[in-house]
């Protein structure tokens, strides 16, 4: 078992979840691109991990699984409210924050 | 004082020999209490404001008296020991700064100088702001009343910065007066200024923080690169590292002050900020703050970096010529008389630049004689023209003409201060600029007679708007213009009796001066030249 | 060597305290002053006078006759050390008993002269001040306290000749003579800075003892001559003077014809052993002189303002002064008899032309005098005498005086004794030929004034002093000359006077030549305005030479071409480099600045995926650059 393989999935992992985020409108999918991009960075902490012999990387992973979640709590209750304003979804007609 | 005399030995040295004399924290301290109990006052009581301060400022100068009557000139001076009535408190522990207050002969007469200039300024403009008669133009319907204790208020808290920019002895406390002072002066500007105020107060205020940012860099800078792990100014002479280090830092400071100063080509603050400023905050502003540009030149430039000021001298003699004749052309070309009195001092401040990068003791002692001289000069001239502008209520000078049939001692007074601005002899102008121009001379012949000849354009600028204020027939505006009174008289009477005094007697402020002079040209490294012909030429018993 | 003042040589310095704080006074009293100002004001050079007579005889008792009275030390720093000082010697006693001896003369006449004018006490006050400054310049002891004196005459030159402040033409005439007075300034001061940097010292005791390298000399040498061409009115700084007749007459009696203009004079034969050390120093005073004493000649002649021929008149004479000191060793004492006579006559003759201008209602254009003689019969007699002394008719002053200056001239030898020989001699016709002119057209021929003026005698205030100069002008020249008393007395100060050495021309055949130079120029004039009615009117058809003269020479036009024109230009193109590019390039980086930062907020739109793209961009760009810098 090589821990390449992990590291080439969770490569993999992130960018498709990066390109989600650039390509896709709809907030709830972009949204869960970023968590897919947060799951592909735990998988590589795991790995080097196991590569290094220490805890340091699975400890790192739990701390961005807590804040991983207090993240989905905020950001589905930030979309939630703009959809009730806007009826709408799409990350680009939130778009009033400019210069 | 004898507690200071020890041998110098840095860092060690200063650690066990604290001194603590507490008579410059009182002096600093006295205008910045005055300022907050001014403050601290409603506005309704804006004649109690004006007693408060006129008394305060009267009590400051009475003060300062009794300091330089203590000061001792005949002390021997050693690199450590040139500050009297030292005394240093720990701020910030870690970085070794030091809230130290010291005096030598250069920042005495300059407090001394500041210190006499503020009651007059505030004589002056005793009725500017909460009477018609009294203010500098017409105000615009509308127009919010000026808040009077504000301004004497702002009035000592300049005081206070003005002294403590002058006495601290510790570079980083220095920085924080200097960049500080910015601060009551933009208000003065921005508040209490003429029409285009705000642009002049903002000019003024990012002109001096980029200086002062400068400075920042190198205030940083020299705290590294000398290790001493101590910002007092005694400690580090001696211990900047020579080559490109020292010129960079020399350049940070060294453009701060001659933004401050200043000098051509960094001059186009000043005819803004002195032309929309109130008279007597253009006062303060031309004749003191202006004077920290040249005052650090001697203070921090010459002592800290010898090397480089000796490698940027000719550049800097250069500039102060050119901006001598340059500012004087100015200065002619002027409509606007406080525009024209601004010019006039971007020249003066081209001859005290001349006088300090000559590395002569003439040029020293002449320029900081002159720092004091034209504080008085142009406080006084600014003092003039405001008065003259309450009642004309117009800085176009093509407004005026024939003032003198109406207001004869107005026109004295105008005329005496002018001449002190051309440097006429027997005026103390003269002893400090012929100073400055003969201590050129010794070193660079074609600079001072370059110098020299700006004394031709220093009189076209003054009488010819002398003769176009005062002289010729009276105008219909002109002819009811009110004498000056017995206040307004006093404002300006004092300062023109220092300078006539000082001109026929300049000893008491010249022993003042000198030794610490020397003391600055010893730490760059520099000696008078002799006369090139020496005593040998002279026949005894004459040949005749 | 010097002798240190003792008994009443010591209170020397009341000779400058006592008029500087008695013109203090009449200045800040105000109104309070009016009634007795004018008395004080008079009283004071009278006293002054008197002292100085007893200095005189003190100082004539002493060792060399040379008096040092030390006052305080006045600027000290480091070897520049200079002490306040006076000097009392030969030279400078003269100057002394000219100032207030004349000087209490004028102030006697201006008493009348000025009495219907509200500013009579503010004049006093000036006049006073100038005499101060007047007696500093002279009593000095070293070139900076000298310099102290010398601007303050300017200044209450300045103040004296704008002293009808109201009228334009005045205001213009002070500012003129106080510019030209700088230029000449600068000189004075690069000259005592060359001192200073060579010798440490500018003190008469030290500069006049040592021996200077050639060039030095000659540097400082002609530096001095700039300052005193500025003082006196020399060319090519000559054209402030006529302006200053724009002050009352007598300002132009005491400052701008006896004592203040010759201060140039004082200067050079003061610094007599500068000079002596420098040959083209010296030539060139002689050119100076020689041009300027033709100028002043010719200028006179276009004049029809009686005063502007006077001060034309003196500005010719100064020349023959410059070119008897630019003589050198041997004729510096016959220039300065030359000053003092000059200095009788011309005072005489400036007084009765005030007097005549008082008679006039103020008027001064010759073209409408005419016949005064009998109207005015003393002011017409003190005319008479200052008119023979200064053309030098035979036994009046300039007979003695000037024709020695004539003499030395052809004396000098070689081809540039002829030429200012011959340049003198000339002067001498044209100046009979214009005081000739003056003298007819003022008080000869048909009455041409107008209806409203009623010519009357001058009170008896104006017409003694008067009297007693117009004595002075006939018989002074013979009492300076006399038994080569003067030359002896001076022989201290500027060295012994040469009596017999080799002449050119034979004195005797010189002098009966200079006499028919001189009648043949009275009589020309005489015939050209004695023989027919003056016209009221300027004649417009005239040669060009009556133009040019009547334009001073074009020098008014020349300064104005060549110095102010080009002046205000760069002036006004300065002001205009200033505010376009100086501050435009301040203003033009914060105008930057702003442009550019409000472009760059653009790039802030508003799309989360866009700054998300830039967040990928930017951390792809990061790690690229690790990877680059790692494994380059």
């Amino acid at each position: 078992m090589t821990p390449t393989y992990y590291l080439v999935l969770s490569a993999a992992l992130f960018s498709i979840g990066a390109v989600g985020v650039l390509v896709r409108k709809n907030a709830i999918v972009v949204f869960m691109c970023i968590e897919l991009m947060l799951n592909a960075v735990n998988l590589s902490l795991v790995t080097f991990s196991r590569i290094n012999g220490s805890l340091d990387g699975q400890i790192m992973a739990f701390f961005v699984m807590t804040v991983a979640a207090a993240e989905v709590v905020i950001g589905l209750a930030i979309i939630m409210s703009i959809f009730r304003t806007r009826r709408s979804a799409s990350v680009d007609d939130a778009n009033l924050l400019k210069y | 004082m004898s507690a200071l005399a020890f041998t110098y030995t840095p860092v060690a040295a200063a650690a066990t020999h604290v001194p603590h004399s507490y008579a410059l924290v009182g002096l600093v301290l006295l205008p910045l209490v005055g300022a907050i109990i001014v403050f601290s006052l409603k506005t309704e009581q804006a004649k109690l404001a004006k007693q408060l301060s006129f008394l305060i400022s009267l009590a400051v100068v009475v003060y300062t008296a009794i300091i330089a009557i203590d000061f001792n000139t005949d002390k021997h001076i050693t690199t450590a020991n040139q500050f009297q009535f030292a005394g240093s408190w720990v701020w910030i522990r870690d970085f070794g700064v030091h809230i130290a207050f010291g005096v030598d002969g250069i920042a005495l007469v300059l407090v001394l100088m500041a210190v006499i200039l503020v009651p007059c300024v505030m004589l002056a403009s005793w009725n500017s702001l909460d009477s018609k008669s009294g203010a500098e133009e017409v105000a615009a319907p509308g127009a919010p009343q000026r808040s009077v204790k504000n301004f004497f208020g702002l009035m000592l808290l300049t005081e206070f910065f003005m002294i403590g920019v002058f006495t601290a002895t510790d570079v980083f406390l220095f920085y924080v007066f200097f960049e500080a002072m910015l601060v009551p002066m933009y208000f003065v500007i921005g508040s209490f200024g003429g029409p285009r105020r705000q642009y002049a107060a903002m000019k003024f205020f990012l002109y001096s923080l980029v200086g002062g940012l400068l400075m920042l860099a190198s205030v940083i800078g020299l705290y590294v690169t000398t290790g001493s792990r101590s910002f007092a100014i005694t400690d580090l002479i001696g211990h900047v590292p020579q080559g490109a280090t020292q010129k960079w830092l020399f350049l940070g400071f060294f453009l701060a002050f001659a933004i401050k100063a200043p000098l051509v080509p960094f001059h186009t603050w000043l005819p803004d900020a002195g032309a929309e400023a109130p008279a007597g905050g253009a006062a303060l502003l031309v004749g003191v703050l202006d004077k920290v540009g040249t005052f650090g030149f001697l203070r921090y430039c010459l002592p800290l970096f010898p090397q480089a000021s000796k490698y940027f001298a000719p550049t800097i003699l250069i500039l102060s010529v050119i901006g001598i004749l340059y500012a004087a052309f100015l200065a002619i070309g002027q409509r606007d008389m406080k525009r024209l009195a601004a010019y006039t001092s971007v020249a003066h401040f081209g001859f005290i630049g001349l006088g300090i990068f000559a590395f002569t003791t003439q040029g020293g002692t002449g320029a900081v004689f002159y720092m004091v001289n034209h504080g008085f000069s142009t406080g006084a001239l600014f003092i003039m023209l405001g008065l003259l502008l309450s009642r004309g209520k117009s800085r176009n000078i093509d407004d005026y003409g024939g003032v003198a049939k109406a207001a004869p001692i107005m026109a004295g007074l105008f005329l005496l201060t002018g001449l002190s601005a051309l440097a006429l002899p027997g005026m103390s102008t003269f002893v400090s600029e012929f100073l400055v121009l003969v201590g050129t001379f010794t070193r660079h012949k074609g600079l001072a007679v370059l110098a020299t000849t700006g004394i031709i354009l220093a009189a076209i600028y003054v009488l010819y708007l002398y003769q176009r204020v005062f002289q010729g027939p009276a105008r219909e505006k002109t002819a009811g213009f009110r004498d000056v009174n017995a206040r307004e008289i006093a404002a300006v009477a004092p300062l023109l009796a220092l300078i006539l005094f000082l001109g026929i007697f300049p000893k008491p402020v010249l022993d003042i001066i000198n030794p610490a002079v020397k003391q600055t040209l010893h730490e760059v490294h520099q000696t008078d030249p002799a006369p090139k012909l020496g005593p040998n030429s002279v026949v005894a018993g004459g040949t005749k | 060597m010097t002798t240190t003042a003792h008994g009443i040589e010591s209170a020397a310095w009341l000779l400058i305290a006592l008029p500087l704080i008695s013109g203090a006074v009449l200045l800040l009293a105000g109104k309070r002053a009016n009634k007795w100002g004018h008395l004080l004001g008079a009283l004071v050079p009278i006293v002054l006078f008197v002292y100085a007579l007893m200095l005189f005889f003190a100082v004539k008792h002493e060792h060399n006759r040379e008096v040092s009275r030390h006052l305080f030390n006045w600027i000290h720093v480091g070897r520049f050390s200079i002490d306040a000082g006076l000097l009392l010697d030969p030279l400078s006693l003269v100057f002394v008993l000219l100032i207030t001896g004349v000087g209490s003369l004028i102030h006697i006449y201006a008493v009348g002269y000025m009495s219907h004018d509200p500013g009579r006490r503010r004049f006093f006050g000036y006049f006073n001040i100038f005499v101060a400054a007047m007696l500093l310049l002279v009593l000095a002891d070293n070139y900076l306290s000298l310099y102290v004196g010398w601007e303050g005459v300017g200044v209450a030159s300045y103040l004296l000749i704008s002293f009808y402040y109201d009228r334009n033409s005045a205001a213009t005439a002070g500012n003129k003579a106080f510019f030209a007075n700088r230029v000449g300034d600068v000189g004075l001061s690069v000259a005592i800075m060359l001192m200073f940097a060579y010798l440490g010292n500018t003190s008469f005791q030290t500069v006049l003892h040592s021996h200077l390298s050639n060039g030095v000399a000659s540097a400082i040498a002609f530096m001095l001559l700039l300052g005193a061409c500025g003082k006196s009115g020399q060319f090519p700084l000559q054209t402030w003077l006529p302006d200053a007749m724009e002050g009352p007459t007598p300002v132009s009696a005491l400052i701008h014809a006896a004592t203040m203009v010759t201060a140039g004079v004082y200067l050079i034969a003061r610094s007599a052993a500068i000079f002596d050390q420098s040959q083209s120093a010296r030539t060139m005073i002689t050119i100076i002189g020689a041009i300027t004493l033709l100028y002043g000649c010719v200028s006179a002649f276009g004049q029809d303002d009686l005063k502007k021929v006077l001060a034309y008149s003196t500005v010719s004479q100064i020349g023959y002064m410059f070119l008897a000191v630019g003589l050198g060793p041997g004729v510096y004492a016959i220039g300065i008899i030359h000053l003092l006579g000059h200095g009788f006559f011309k005072a005489a003759l400036f007084l009765s032309a005030g007097s005549v201008m008082h008679a006039m209602n103020d008027r001064i254009d010759m073209r409408r005098f005419g016949g005064l003689r009998t109207v005015m019969p003393i002011t017409f007699a003190v005319f008479v005498c200052g008119y023979l002394a200064l053309i030098g008719f035979p036994l009046a002053t300039g007979f003695w005086t000037k024709d020695k200056i004539i003499e030395a001239a052809f004396d000098k030898g070689g081809t540039s004794g002829w030429i200012l020989g011959i340049a003198a001699l000339l002067g001498a016709g044209l100046t009979a030929a214009y005081m000739t002119r003056a003298l007819v057209m003022t008080f000869f021929g048909e009455k041409r004034w107008e209806d409203d003026v009623h010519p009357h005698e001058a009170p008896k205030s104006m017409t003694l002093p008067m009297i007693v100069l117009g004595a002075l002008s006939l018989v002074g020249g013979y009492l300076l000359i006399f038994g080569g008393g003067v030359q002896h007395w001076l022989t201290p100060s500027v060295g012994p006077s040469v009596e017999e050495g080799v002449h050119t021309v034979n004195p005797t055949v010189l002098s009966i030549l200079t006499l028919v130079v001189i009648a043949l120029g009275a009589y020309g004039a005489y015939a050209a305005y004695g023989r027919k009615a003056v016209p009221v009117e300027k004649p417009v058809a005239v040669s060009p030479i009556t133009r040019a003269a009547r334009k001073n020479i074009y020098a008014d036009a020349f300064n104005e071409a060549v110095l102010m024109k080009p002046g205000q230009w760069l002036s006004r193109a300065l002001v205009y480099f200033d505010n376009r590019g100086v501050d435009g390039a301040v203003t033009g980086l914060a105008a930057g600045m702003g442009g550019s930062s409000s472009r760059l907020r653009r790039m802030q739109t508003g799309f989360v995926r866009s700054y998300a793209l830039s967040m990928l961009g930017g951390t792809i760009a990061v790690v690229a650059v690790l990877l680059a810098v790692r494994f380059q």
